[in-house]
């Protein structure tokens, strides 16, 4: 137990405190919070500050950073504790918003329509004109019910008299709702308690909101098919988009999923083509289509603007919305508010002067040493400058530059961003003050624009400053919004949302490839791990090791040279273990949206080991030891925690044509070699093949050949036995021909036969007979090694093949 | 002053090395009817017949066709054919008409209506995805904006040190060479003339757009000289230049000439972009081959009206 006030910082004179007022004391809304803080001590705060980092990690919330050197995905950022606004308080902002999404969206109508504004002189030409995202090639469409815009974000900030003030719009595609969620999620488990007692208001329904909002517009089918369309994987947001798909039920996919016929958009699935009725796009407005925008870009839909003309998809946001990402609008919204509503605006922007006006630039020109000039438009390469930190000579060329091309710059008043209370957990726990921004969002629905009740925070990376960003490290914070008193929400109880399975015929064909991959890969790493371990085991018996090293080497996973715990980490090594993980991580990466949370926490907890072990090359057969059970994790994650579709059969037969190939690569070529299997190796064997206990409880003896060949080979009871896997890819084919209706694939049935006549025959034996017998078997594992290919390659070139050839522009 | 009827045939091919799987193309093949000129008559054949095709007319005013093809070809055709009658174009004098600095400045935002011919001509003043506005086309006018000066003047001038500075050189730049690579290499084809000469203009405030068509050069030009005019086997580029109180004033960059009664105007955008006569976005295909054949006949004057 703490005095509450020894957690307390100073407040400060020149900023606004979200936690203290003026005098010191604490704000009545903030009261419970600190209280529970005292009560639960240090250690509670360090467990807290340990919990969310833990569960980010395991969560694996990311943020792409481009410029990151490592390439890497970096954890996201949350203080444990949340951001607390009053009732009153959200009042104000909320109608703010609903009224600003109003205002923005009636603006879209007319710079894409009437440009009834621009004749007026209410808002100038060249901020549309100029601006990339005004595509002049949507000018002249009408998205259904008028709605450009079905999701914005406002970027807010408290000035130091207590009033928010937005820094800036969002309206192409915002960003940052799903990790408000996914903040929520975690932080409701760091503080579960306070989440009750406040009776914080609650986020799940925004997000139904917004999926029903998609399929209501979404023309007069009884079942639209909405998707979320990603530039993908290497997408700064992209864990956002794949989370946002998944929470909300929707196929996750990129641009060459889809295709445009007839002026209609389909999804290539499993099962052909399928309209697309809707998309919630996280795809810039000029990369959508390469027909008619940009034209170097292979991630948009070629001829996604015929359809939009057509009015036969409903897009969210309609495309060309990101004209409105610009400082320049800021100053003439209440004009505009004026001219489009009929009402004053709201919720005032920060003070902005575009300098395209005359008596703007000098106004900016002479205050120049309180304002940051910032560039109007996105393209420009120009990085924001606070005119105090000129220097004389760097003044006078910006001043240059401002008067050469007046238009293409505004001035901002620079905003003292009000602070917040953050933990700091060192060796004494107490709060420290971070500056911040929020940012709100609004959405679409048949009664208005509605307001999520929360958003996300976002924090200074260190100390008191005005400038806040992920880009540059910064933090979040979850964004907790205070009932009404007396009106206690009561959908605190139903903050989740109703899952909504995705229809077979709504899996894109990319995911179900992807899902194909990962099997394989699982399975891959697993038989080498497995290979690695009893090899690294058997170095103590020279014949055998030589035998069972050059097998590894066979495989790829060790180098001809070299020491092999050293090579075991390396992911240079192109067939590697390392490497092969990393591909496992890619293909999960790529599939995430349909993994559960546990699934994909499994993936990357093992990753994390891995290369955690990989770091120090302490203990390389541990590594692997750790490392095998997870992948069996995996494997029992496939089994039960997935829905039993075309796409996990996919992935099963991944598995499984995958330890077809292994388990030939491992007998097959030895049967051939003269020389006997002797106890060691055969030993040897049974550990690669994952049985030796098997082995043991059944046989009783030491391991003679054909009793081993039985086990993995004809036994069709033992999950790691080529029949075993043949029963499997079996029914997994006709289960897959009937959801297709077709025949299924019968190639195997033949070979298959002609190994299992061989059932039981004694391989031991020496002399021309014994030869003869390995020599036959050998040969019809290849066989089936080589058909086991053939029917991959068409169940590939059947559902993946959509995907093969390239896009490309051609003009004259 | 004589109306002037010509025929042209446009005939695009493209083969490719494998099998085109599908393809959307978008044309720019309709002749767009104005003062001086009227489209009397006009046709698109296509091979292989494509699936789905539409026309609609966009947001310049140019009429757009739009053609999917579903079945795999390896060969694609298009052969465009129109009549249209031009008028001559009245002669004017150069350093009449407005200001260039009181043209610039009405083209700049203030907080009032604005007419009809401002508002269209304020479209074509800035950035666009061909023409991007650098120094070095400012630097580059420079002494081409004489204080006072018409903007016909402005144009002129900037044409002429267009055309001294740069040499036609076919080949030496393809549509995606960045136009400042073009600016420093002095060497271009016609539709880095024309985008030079817009990026010129808009960096001094004006307002320029890029012209697509066909230019006719016969066994003589109007003027009655034996034709050293180049633009002629292919489809052809030039500028429309925004002077007041003229209109807009066509400028053949490439040719150092004002555009007068030979040139047959398709459409006319921000740049090449938006009116490229043949656009597409194909699946598979590989690498292709692309031959273009235009022919412009002047055909028997039309009766007077």
């Amino acid at each position: 137990m703490l005095d509450s006030t020894q957690l307390l910082y100073p407040g400060s004179v020149q900023r606004y405190d979200e936690l203290l007022e003026p005098d010191g004391s604490i704000r009545e809304h903030w009261r419970a919070l600190i209280d529970h803080l005292a009560n639960g001590g240090a250690d509670a705060a360090r467990r807290s500050v340990e919990l969310t980092r833990r569960l980010i990690v395991e969560n694996g919330v990311t943020y792409n950073v481009y410029a990151d050197p490592q390439g890497r995905d970096r954890p996201w950022q949350l203080d444990p504790l949340p951001l607390l606004i009053a009732a009153d308080e959200w009042r104000t902002i909320e109608a703010g918003v609903q009224q600003r999404a109003q205002l923005l969206n009636a603006l879209l109508a007319d710079l894409y329509g009437e440009q009834r504004l621009i004749a007026e002189g209410v808002v100038p030409a060249e901020l549309a004109f100029g601006h990339p995202n005004f595509l002049w090639a949507a000018h002249g469409t009408r998205p259904v019910r008028d709605c450009w815009l079905h999701l914005y974000a406002a970027e807010l900030a408290r000035a130091p008299d207590g009033h928010w003030w937005v820094l800036s719009d969002r309206t192409q595609t915002p960003s940052g709702h799903g990790y408000a969620l996914e903040n929520r999620a975690i932080i409701a488990r760091v503080l579960p308690e306070l989440v009750n007692e406040l009776t914080v208001r609650p986020l799940g329904a925004f997000f139904q909101a917004l999926r029903e909002g998609l399929m209501t517009l979404a023309d007069d089918e009884s079942s639209p098919l909405v998707v979320v369309l990603t530039p993908g994987p290497f997408n700064e947001t992209y864990f956002e988009h794949a989370f946002l798909a998944r929470h909300m039920g929707l196929p996750l996919v990129q641009g060459q999923d889809l295709t445009v016929r007839d002026d209609t958009v389909y999804l290539k699935t499993l099962l052909g083509l399928r309209r697309v009725h809707g998309i919630l796009r996280r795809l810039d407005d000029d990369f959508c289509d390469p027909l008619e925008l940009r034209a170097d870009s292979a991630l948009g839909v070629p001829g996604m603007l015929g359809v939009v003309r057509a009015g036969r998809v409903v897009l969210a946001n309609a495309l060309g919305s990101g004209v409105l990402e610009s400082a320049g609008w800021l100053g003439f919204l209440p004009g505009a508010a004026q001219a489009l509503l009929g009402e004053p605006l709201r919720l005032p922007s920060v003070a902005t002067w575009w300098c395209g006006e005359e008596p703007a630039l000098e106004y900016a020109i002479a205050e120049l040493d309180r304002l940051v000039v910032k560039p109007t438009f996105p393209n420009q390469r120009f990085e924001p400058r606070f005119g105090r930190d000129l220097s004389s000579e760097e003044r006078a060329l910006l001043i240059e530059r401002l008067r050469s091309r007046p238009y293409a710059y505004v001035a901002q008043e620079r905003i003292s961003l009000s602070q917040a209370p953050s933990w700091r957990a060192g060796a004494s726990v107490r709060l420290a003050p971070r500056t911040l921004t929020m940012r709100v969002y609004a959405i679409a629905t048949a009664h208005g624009y509605k307001v999520m009740p929360g958003g996300m925070a976002r924090i200074a990376a260190d100390g008191v400053v005005d400038i806040v960003s992920s880009q540059r490290g910064g933090g979040t914070k979850d964004v907790w919004i205070l009932p009404e008193r007396g009106n206690e929400d009561l959908s605190a109880a139903l903050d989740t949302l109703p899952t909504r399975r995705m229809r077979h015929d709504e899996l894109p064909s990319q995911l179900v490839e992807n899902l194909y991959w990962l099997g394989r890969y699982s399975e891959r790493c697993e038989d080498k791990a497995r290979l690695l371990r009893a090899t690294l085991t058997m170095r103590t018996s020279a014949a055998v090791w030589r035998n069972a090293r050059a097998q590894c080497v066979r495989f790829g996973v060790l180098p001809k040279e070299g020491d092999p715990a050293e090579s075991l980490f390396d992911d240079a090594q192109e067939f590697g273990l390392a490497a092969d993980l990393g591909r496992l991580g890619w293909c999960a990466t790529r599939a995430r949206s349909v993994l559960s949370a546990e699934h994909w926490r499994a993936i990357s907890v093992m990753q994390q080991q891995f290369n955690a072990a990989g770091a120090t090359r302490d203990d390389p057969l541990e590594a692997l030891d750790g490392l095998l059970v997870a992948l069996s994790a995996l494997s029992g994650f496939a089994l039960d925690d997935m829905t039993q579709d075309d796409g996990w059969r996919l992935l099963m037969l991944g598995r499984r044509f995958e330890r077809v190939h292994f388990l030939v690569g491992l007998i097959a070529d030895r049967l051939l070699e003269g020389a006997p299997l002797l106890q060691a190796e055969l030993e040897w064997l049974l550990d690669v093949g994952g049985v030796s206990i098997t082995y043991r409880t059944r046989y009783a003896s030491i391991p003679q050949l054909t009793p081993v060949l039985q086990l993995l080979v004809f036994d069709e009871t033992s999950p790691r036995a080529l029949c075993f896997q043949w029963i499997a890819i079996r029914r997994a084919l006709a289960e897959l021909a009937q959801s297709l209706g077709v025949a299924p694939d019968t190639q195997l049935e033949q070979p298959i036969a002609c190994l299992i006549d061989m059932a039981g025959a004694n391989m031991a034996e020496e002399g021309n007979g014994g030869d003869a017998r390995r020599r036959a078997l050998s040969a019809a594992l290849a066989e089936l090694s080589v058909a086991v290919g053939q029917v991959a390659d068409r169940i590939a070139l059947r559902h993946f093949s959509l995907m093969d050839l390239d896009m490309h522009t051609v003009a004259s | 002053l004589t109306t002037v009827r010509y025929a042209v045939r446009h005939e695009t091919l493209y083969c490719y090395e494998r099998r085109v799987a599908h393809a959307h193309q978008q044309l720019h093949l309709t002749p767009r009817s104005f003062a001086r000129q009227r489209c009397l008559e006009h046709g698109i054949q296509i091979d292989p017949e494509p699936a789905v095709r539409n026309e609609y007319i966009d947001a310049f005013g140019n009429g757009v066709t739009r053609v999917e093809l579903d079945r795999p070809h390896e060969q694609l055709q298009v052969i465009a054919q129109m009549q249209v009658n031009l008028e001559a174009v009245p002669e004017l004098p150069v350093d009449e008409g407005e200001a260039w600095e009181q043209v610039r400045d009405q083209l700049c935002y203030h907080a009032r209506t604005r007419d009809q011919d401002c508002l269209e001509a304020m479209r074509f003043k800035g950035e666009s995805p061909y023409v991007r506005i650098k120094r070095v086309f400012s630097d580059f006018a420079q002494d081409c904006l004489v204080s006072g000066g018409s903007v016909l003047a402005v144009a002129s001038a900037l044409m002429n040190k267009l055309h001294e500075e740069f040499t036609y050189t076919p080949g030496a730049t393809e549509i995606t060479t960045p136009l400042l690579e073009v600016f420093h290499k002095r060497q271009g084809v016609c539709q880095d003339y024309a985008h030079l000469m817009i990026a010129c203009l808009r960096s001094a405030g004006l307002a320029a757009r890029y012209v697509s068509g066909y230019l006719h050069t016969g066994a003589q030009a109007s003027d009655g000289n034996p034709s050293q005019l180049v633009g002629a086997d292919a489809s052809h580029a030039w500028v429309s230049v925004f002077a007041p109180p003229h209109g807009w004033v066509e400028f053949d960059p490439t040719n150092n000439l004002l555009v007068q009664q030979d040139h047959v105007a398709l459409a006319w955008g921000r740049d090449f972009g938006d009116v490229s006569p043949l656009w597409g976005v194909i699946l598979g295909g590989g690498e292709h081959t692309l031959e273009v054949r235009v022919a412009v006949h002047a055909l028997a004057a039309p009766a007077p009206a």
